[in-house]
């Protein structure tokens, strides 16, 4: 009991020394956006690629082409986040196609530059390193961007709150992202839930301010974490969307067997269970 | 090779009994605990020489198999134990014969920090792109001339190894008690340099198996900085053989053996420069020719590569790599060498490029890679186009190119055997 507490004490303070140590970070930053965009996405970035300590899901992609052919991938996919600075690590299994069976795929997260991103190869039993330094490519040739997957650093863009909107019995922020550097988009509109602070559609404009490229949450789940006074419930977009409108293609996404605060361990994203991941981990 | 077929079907059977036992140690749980997959495939490499060597098994057609992939796993839930067989059912209408080409057969077990595996296994070193230094390893070098997907390159070694993991220091050990060579093309499919190619007397002497001819290979691991680092020790044999004549002068049988030799070296491979930096270097003690005075084998030699692979847009990455080669004792090697034999430089490089361009939703891959060596001047160029047709059916076509200014260096040798092949892929 007392060990509880002196948890909860530690995690109070230390909750305290980051909401204060970043109000003052961002003082500068402050002064070129308004605080409460930029605040606003940041929590809708904790809410959809930081919930939990660590979680577990089952992804599969479809990918759609305009002339209905479809690909499928199907992976176990892990991910814990570290305790400062928005690092994270994941871990990526494919169960299909057959030519990429038990592939496993880690990449250590840094928002501020480039991912560490390593590759098993079993049918010769190698780890290597990839090079993709461009977070802006293509995950599995999907619409979806390594960065749609695990998160875009929110320093990267300027960030203004446009309006609140009433959507389908929903209330949201509408939020424009304009990219501090070149990018693939040159504007991004965000329509963030403001009770559970997911993105639940966001639109990417072109260099000719055309909508090229636009995102749908299609299901949300709650999903329970923890027993008795612990229980609490994470709100999960277990089915998305990513549509190219240039293209016609478009990728499907479908989360399942979602769980959240494993008690993943930092040591576990490593070489070893690169080749040899734990049964529970790719079920 | 007719021993090893006898070898693999007991490693079959030795693996296929396992598996009863592993779902029998299940305590009849709901869920399933052996799958099966596999491909089958045709493979195709036709020579574009329009020549045709003399051996028996000159055609036009270098390759022309279709092969039937099994990999049957199975494992159990309460001990981290588990079992694989993957081979290839194979027939070949170059030789005209039926072939089973048992690709792993292991067992592994999971301990708190151990892992074990005993049985044939494929196993990689080292950080170099189709260059290998501390990968001192089986290699199937008549895959990768003629065009067989690349996994193929790999021959699985029949040992034991042990892996141990920790925050400190990662450790690799094999133990491996039966020599297998590498797998070199001959004169019956290729046209190659053979100094005794008038002498019809063959003989081939594989080291035996025996407590003193196990081979050892040992690597030590872990992440340093942004590297991952890699210090790599290999106790064993030369697996391209040294050629012993009878006779010097008017020889009239030629021995194939395999020498001693160890490795020692270290790799390393991390982020730099927005891309991947990739280091290897080894010292090749070639343990039975000490000074380097034996003219039949190899001089020990310093080996080091450096690479740097990076993506320039999305879906194209670009690979460079130089290789160098130091002969040790090379006045040695120069006096003793016998006449009417080509002489190595002293130093011997390598360049290579590789250039990968993603398409179509990374279905379409254009890739060229190139080997060029400034020193030897010779090269191999292996342009490929393959295509995922769906999700479970595949195919490439690519070719080798090979030349050189020499037809004695390594890839000079193979300049009439230019190839385009093509392969089709079905997987379950």
């Amino acid at each position: 009991m007392i060990l509880v507490m002196k948890k909860a004490i530690l995690g109070v303070i230390a909750l305290v020394i980051l909401i204060v140590g970043q109000a003052f970070s961002e003082e500068t930053a402050e002064q070129k956006m308004p605080l409460s965009a930029v605040r606003i996405i940041e929590k809708s970035q904790q809410a959809f690629y930081y919930q939990g300590d660590d979680m577990k899901t089952n992804v599969t992609m479809e990918l759609i082409a305009k002339s209905g052919g479809q690909r499928t991938r199907v992976m176990s996919m892990l991910r814990r986040n570290a305790t400062e600075g928005g690092n994270q690590k994941y871990f990526i299994y494919f169960h299909k196609p057959g030519d990429v069976r038990r592939m496993t795929f880690m990449v250590w997260k840094y928002p501020g530059k480039e991912d560490d991103r390593w590759i098993f190869v079993p049918a010769v039993d190698l780890i290597k390193r990839i090079a993709a330094d461009d977070k802006r490519s293509s995950f599995v040739g999907s619409d979806f961007t390594y960065e749609d997957i695990s998160g875009r650093d929110v320093a990267a863009d300027t960030h203004s709150l446009l309006r609140s909107e009433k959507l389908a019995g929903r209330d949201f922020y509408v939020i424009e992202s304009i990219p501090q550097e070149p990018s693939e988009y040159t504007k991004r509109l965000s329509w963030i839930d403001k009770k559970t602070l997911l993105p639940l559609k966001e639109e990417y404009y072109d260099v000719q301010n055309e909508l090229f490229r636009v995102f749908t949450a299609d299901k949300i789940e709650n999903i329970k974490v923890g027993e008795g006074l612990d229980e609490n419930v994470f709100p999960t977009v277990t089915r998305r969307t990513m549509k190219n409108l240039k293209t016609g293609h478009r990728t499907e996404v479908v989360y399942s067997s979602v769980s959240y605060n494993l008690g993943l361990k930092d040591k576990d994203f490593s070489e070893r269970h690169m080749r040899r991941p734990p049964r529970s981990w790719i079920r | 090779m007719r021993l090893a077929k006898e070898y693999s079907w007991l490693l079959i059977l030795l693996v296929l009994i396992q598996f009863p036992c592993l779902v029998w140690a299940q305590n009849g749980n709901d869920e399933k605990n052996i799958e099966m997959h596999g491909f089958l495939m045709g493979i195709y490499s036709l020579r574009t020489t329009g020549q045709k060597p003399g051996g028996k098994e000159g055609r036009d057609f270098l390759l022309a198999e279709e092969r039937l992939r099994l990999d049957i796993f199975g494992w159990t839930e309460s001990i981290e134990a588990s079992a694989r067989v993957k081979g290839d059912f194979l027939f070949d209408h170059v030789s005209e014969e039926f072939d089973v080409d048992l690709r792993e057969a292991y067992l592994d077990y999971t301990t708190a920090n151990f892992d074990f595996r005993l049985g044939r296994q494929i196993v990689t070193w080292g950080v170099g792109d189709l260059l290998f230094i501390n990968d001192a390893f089986p290699k199937d070098w008549i895959s990768f001339f003629a065009g067989r997907p690349l996994e193929y390159l790999k021959i699985g070694v029949d040992g034991f190894r042990t892996r141990y993991s920790s925050e400190a220091v990662n450790a690799e050990f094999l133990v491996i008690p039966r020599f297998k060579p590498d797998n070199l093309p001959t004169s019956d499919r290729f046209f190659l340099f053979d100094p005794f190619a008038d002498v019809p007397s063959r003989f081939e002497q594989e080291p035996e198996s025996s407590f003193e001819n196990t081979e050892l290979a040992l690597r030590l691991y872990r992440r340093i900085k942004n590297f991952d680092v890699s210090a790599h020790a290999y106790r064993g044999f030369w697996r391209t053989p040294s050629m012993l004549p009878d006779n010097f002068a008017a020889p009239t049988k030629v021995t194939a053996f395999y020498p001693d030799l160890s490795v020692y070296g270290l790799s390393a491979q991390g982020s730099a420069w927005d891309g991947i930096l990739s280091f290897e270097t080894g010292y090749y003690h070639s343990r039975q020719d000490e000074g380097g005075n034996d003219p039949i084998i190899p001089n020990s030699q310093v080996r080091f590569l450096v690479g740097y692979q990076r993506q320039v847009w999305e879906d194209f990455t670009i690979g460079l790599q130089y290789y160098g080669e130091i002969m040790e004792d090379y006045s040695a090697y120069r006096s003793s060498l016998l006449t009417g034999f080509p002489a190595q430089e002293e130093y011997r490089d390598i360049v290579s490029l590789r250039l990968e361009q993603l398409m179509q939703h990374q279905t379409l891959l254009l890739s060229l890679f190139t080997f060029y060596s400034p020193v030897d001047k010779d090269y191999l160029f292996r342009p490929k186009i393959a295509y995922k047709i769906l999700d479970n059916m595949s195919c490439a076509l690519g070719a080798n190119v090979f030349g050189g200014r020499n037809n004695t260096t390594f890839l000079g040798q193979f300049d009439k055997n230019d190839n385009i092949y093509l392969w089709v892929r079905f997987d379950f």
